[in-house]
C-alpha cells in the first residue's frame, strides 16, 4: 500500500516509511473514520524548524482542539492541513499528511481543490468589503454553484446562527457588522460551499466573551455536519467544545526550541488525567 | 566614581552655557527648512497665477472657435483623442503589470521589474518621442496614434507603480480568505482584489493622464504637422493638439499668438490641477475604506 512518495515529501532519514506506518497502525488500528492522518510531520520555514515529528489522526465528525503555548506550532500544523502554508516563503514539509487516504502534498494534488474541501476560518474576522449576501454567495458563485443561491446563502447564515440578525440587511456592507457577527459571517462563508472539514484558527481570540460564547455554541451545532479542527490557546474553550484534544508544546532538547505534539486523547482524559507531565503542567496552569 | 553632576541642580531652569548657541543653530535650520517648503509652494502659486492672469484674458467664445489664428477646438479634440488612445493602451497593461508585481511575480521578479518601471519613468520624453518617430513616423507619416504610443509609454510606469501601491494595501487576510475558500487565484484577483483596489487604480490612471496630456516633446515629433482648423478624431492622421500648438504660437513671436498661447496653457494647467486634486481625494477615500 506504499504510495509513491513525491520528491518534496522526504521521510526523515532513519525512519523508513514502513516503520512509521506500522507504528501508526498500532495507535489507530485501521480506523475507518480517520479524515486526516499525519505521520512524522516536520515543518520548516527556511532554516528554522517550526514543528517536529507530529503523528496525529483527526477523526470524522468530531471536534479536535489543538492547544499549547504560543509558538508551539499548533497554527502551523493547522495551516498545513489545507496547504495554506504553501504561499509562505521558505515553507517545507517532511513526513506525510493523508486526507481520506490521499497524500495531501502529493505531486498531482491541486491546492485549490484541497481548500475547496477543507475550509478555514482565521483568527481575525476577514470579511470581503462586500455586502453580507455577497460575502456568503461569493465562493458558490465562483465555484459554479449558482443554482438556488438564495437558499444556499440562507442555509449557510442559519448554520452560522447569524440569519436572524442579518436577514433584513443582507445588502448592507459586511464591514458594518460587529466583530463577533463578522466572524460568524466568515464561518457562514466557509460552510456555504459545504466543505468536508472546517479548520478554525483561534476563531474567538479577537472577540469578547459574549461573542465567544456564540461561536462556541455555533461549533456545537456544526458538529456532526462537519469535522472541525480548532486551534485555541484558551484551555477552557478546548474543554468546552472539543471531543479530542491534542497538546502541542515547545521542545527545548535541541539547540533551538521546536514545536511538537506531546499528547493527544479524549478531551476529558487530557484534562483529568494527562499522562505526560508537560501536559499536566500546562492544563493545570503551571506554565503557558 | 562619585555621582557629582557637572551643574548645580538648584539653578533656575533657563538655558545657559552653549545650550543657547545650540538653540540658535537649531532655530536657523528650522527656518531654512520652512523657507524651502514655502518656496516650493510659492513657485507653484506664481506659475499658476501667471497662467491664470494672462490666460484668462484670452478665453472667450472666439477663443474656442475662431480666435487667432484659429480656435482651439480642434486642438482640444485632438489632445482628447490622443490621450484616450494612449490610456486605453497603457491602463490595462499597467494594471496587469501591477498584478504581476503583487500577486504572481514573487519578490525575486518584483525587484528588477520595479527598477525597470522607475527607469522608464525617468526617461526624458524627447527620447520616447524620438523612439516613436523612428518606429512609427519615419518613412511613413505623422499620426495621432504615434503620439498616443509615446504617451502610453509615459503613462505605463505611472499606472503600474500607482496601482501596485494600492494593490499592496489590499489586506493579505482578504487573499487568504479567498484562497481558503478553494477559489482559483485569478477569480479572487478579479472579484475581490481588483474591486477593493479600484479607487486607487483609477486615481493612478487619472494622475498618469494628467501628466501625459501636457507632454510636448513626443508630439512635436509625432503629431505636429496638422491642419489647425480641422476637427478630426482619426488617430491615423496627424491630430491638432494643445501642447504643440502652445509651442508653435509662442515660437512665432507674435503678440496675439502669445496671448493665445497663455490662454491655451490655462487649459492643461487647470486640468492637471483639478485632476490631481480630485484623484488624491479619491485615493484618500479608498485608502480610508481599505484600512477600516
Amino acid at each position: 500500500m506504499t504510495q509513491a512518495v513525491p520528491s518534496r515529501l522526504r521521510i526523515r532519514p532513519g525512519e523508513p516509511a514502513t516503520t512509521a506506518t506500522a507504528a501508526h497502525a498500532a495507535t489507530y488500528p485501521q480506523h475507518p473514520e480517520l479524515v486526516f492522518d499525519a505521520r512524522g510531520v516536520s515543518i520548516f520555514y527556511g532554516a528554522k524548524q517550526a514543528l517536529a515529528g507530529v503523528n496525529l489522526g483527526i477523526q470524522r465528525g468530531q471536534i479536535t482542539a489543538l492547544i499549547g503555548p504560543s509558538g508551539c506550532g499548533k497554527t502551523t500544523f493547522l495551516r498545513s492541513l489545507n496547504r495554506m502554508n504553501d504561499s509562505v516563503p521558505g515553507f517545507r514539509i517532511e513526513g506525510s499528511v493523508r486526507y481520506h487516504g490521499h497524500e495531501l502534498y502529493g505531486g498531482n494534488v491541486d491546492q485549490v481543490e484541497v481548500r475547496r474541501r477543507i475550509g478555514m476560518v482565521f483568527q481575525k474576522p476577514n470579511p470581503f468589503p462586500k455586502s453580507i449576501y455577497d460575502n456568503v454567495a461569493w465562493a458558490p458563485r465562483n465555484l459554479g454553484l449558482r443554482r438556488g443561491l438564495d437558499e444556499r446563502v440562507e442555509r449557510a447564515l442559519r448554520g452560522a446562527a447569524l440569519w436572524d440578525e442579518v436577514k433584513d440587511r443582507l445588502k448592507d456592507s459586511a464591514l458594518g457588522l460587529s466583530g463577533g457577527q463578522q466572524q460568524r459571517l466568515c464561518i457562514a462563508r466557509a460552510i456555504a460551499i459545504e466543505p468536508d472539514i472546517l479548520l478554525l484558527d483561534e476563531p474567538a481570540s479577537a472577540l469578547d466573551p459574549i461573542a465567544t460564547g456564540a461561536i462556541e455554541e455555533l461549533m456545537h451545532s456544526l458538529k456532526g455536519r462537519f469535522t472541525i479542527v480548532i486551534v485555541t490557546h484558551n484551555m477552557q474553550q478546548a474543554a468546552r467544545v472539543a471531543d479530542r484534544t491534542a497538546f502541542f508544546s515547545l521542545e527545548t532538547g535541541g539547540e533551538k526550541p521546536v514545536g511538537t505534539l506531546i499528547e493527544v486523547g479524549e478531551t476529558e482524559r487530557i484534562f483529568a488525567e494527562p499522562r505526560d507531565p508537560r501536559t499536566r503542567d500546562y492544563v493545570t496552569g503551571r506554565f503557558g | 566614581m562619585s555621582a557629582e553632576p557637572g551643574f548645580d541642580p538648584a539653578t533656575p531652569l533657563t538655558s545657559s552655557g552653549n545650550l543657547r548657541r545650540r538653540q540658535i543653530v537649531s532655530r536657523a535650520a528650522e527656518v531654512a527648512a520652512t523657507a524651502a517648503a514655502v518656496l516650493a509652494i510659492a513657485v507653484l502659486a506664481i506659475v499658476i497665477w501667471t497662467v491664470v492672469s494672462r490666460g484668462a484674458k484670452a478665453i472667450d467664445l472666439d477663443f474656442v472657435f475662431t480666435g487667432y489664428p484659429t480656435g482651439v477646438g480642434p486642438m482640444l479634440l485632438g489632445t482628447l483623442v490622443i490621450t484616450l488612445v494612449a490610456t486605453a493602451m497603457a491602463m490595462p497593461l499597467g494594471v496587469l503589470i501591477a498584478l504581476f508585481l503583487t500577486e504572481y511575480g514573487g519578490s525575486r521578479a518584483a525587484g528588477p521589474l520595479r527598477l525597470t518601471l522607475d527607469l522608464l519613468n525617468g526617461l526624458p520624453s524627447i527620447i520616447l518621442g524620438l523612439f516613436v518617430f523612428a518606429l512609427l513616423v519615419d518613412h511613413k507619416h505623422q499620426s495621432g496614434f504615434a503620439g498616443s504610443v509615446a504617451l502610453a509609454i509615459i503613462e505605463l510606469p505611472l499606472i503600474a507603480r500607482g496601482s501596485q501601491e494600492v494593490l499592496l494595501l489590499v489586506p493579505k487576510s482578504l487573499r487568504e480568505a479567498s484562497d481558503a475558500l478553494g477559489v482559483a487565484r485569478w477569480r479572487s484577483v478579479l472579484t475581490v482584489v481588483l474591486p477593493t483596489a479600484l479607487g486607487g487604480i483609477v486615481t493612478a490612471t487619472v494622475l498618469a493622464v494628467a501628466r501625459a496630456a501636457g507632454e510636448t516633446a513626443p508630439l512635436i515629433l509625432a503629431s505636429s504637422v496638422f491642419d489647425p482648423k480641422k476637427f478630426s478624431v482619426n488617430p491615423f492622421e496627424a491630430l491638432p493638439n494643445v501642447p504643440t500648438w502652445i509651442y508653435k504660437l509662442s515660437e512665432e513671436g507674435n503678440p496675439e499668438g502669445f496671448t493665445e498661447a497663455w490662454g491655451m496653457s490655462l487649459l492643461p494647467v487647470s486640468f492637471i490641477l483639478f485632476a490631481s486634486l480630485g484623484a488624491r481625494a479619491l485615493l484618500a477615500r479608498s485608502k480610508r475604506k481599505l484600512s477600516q
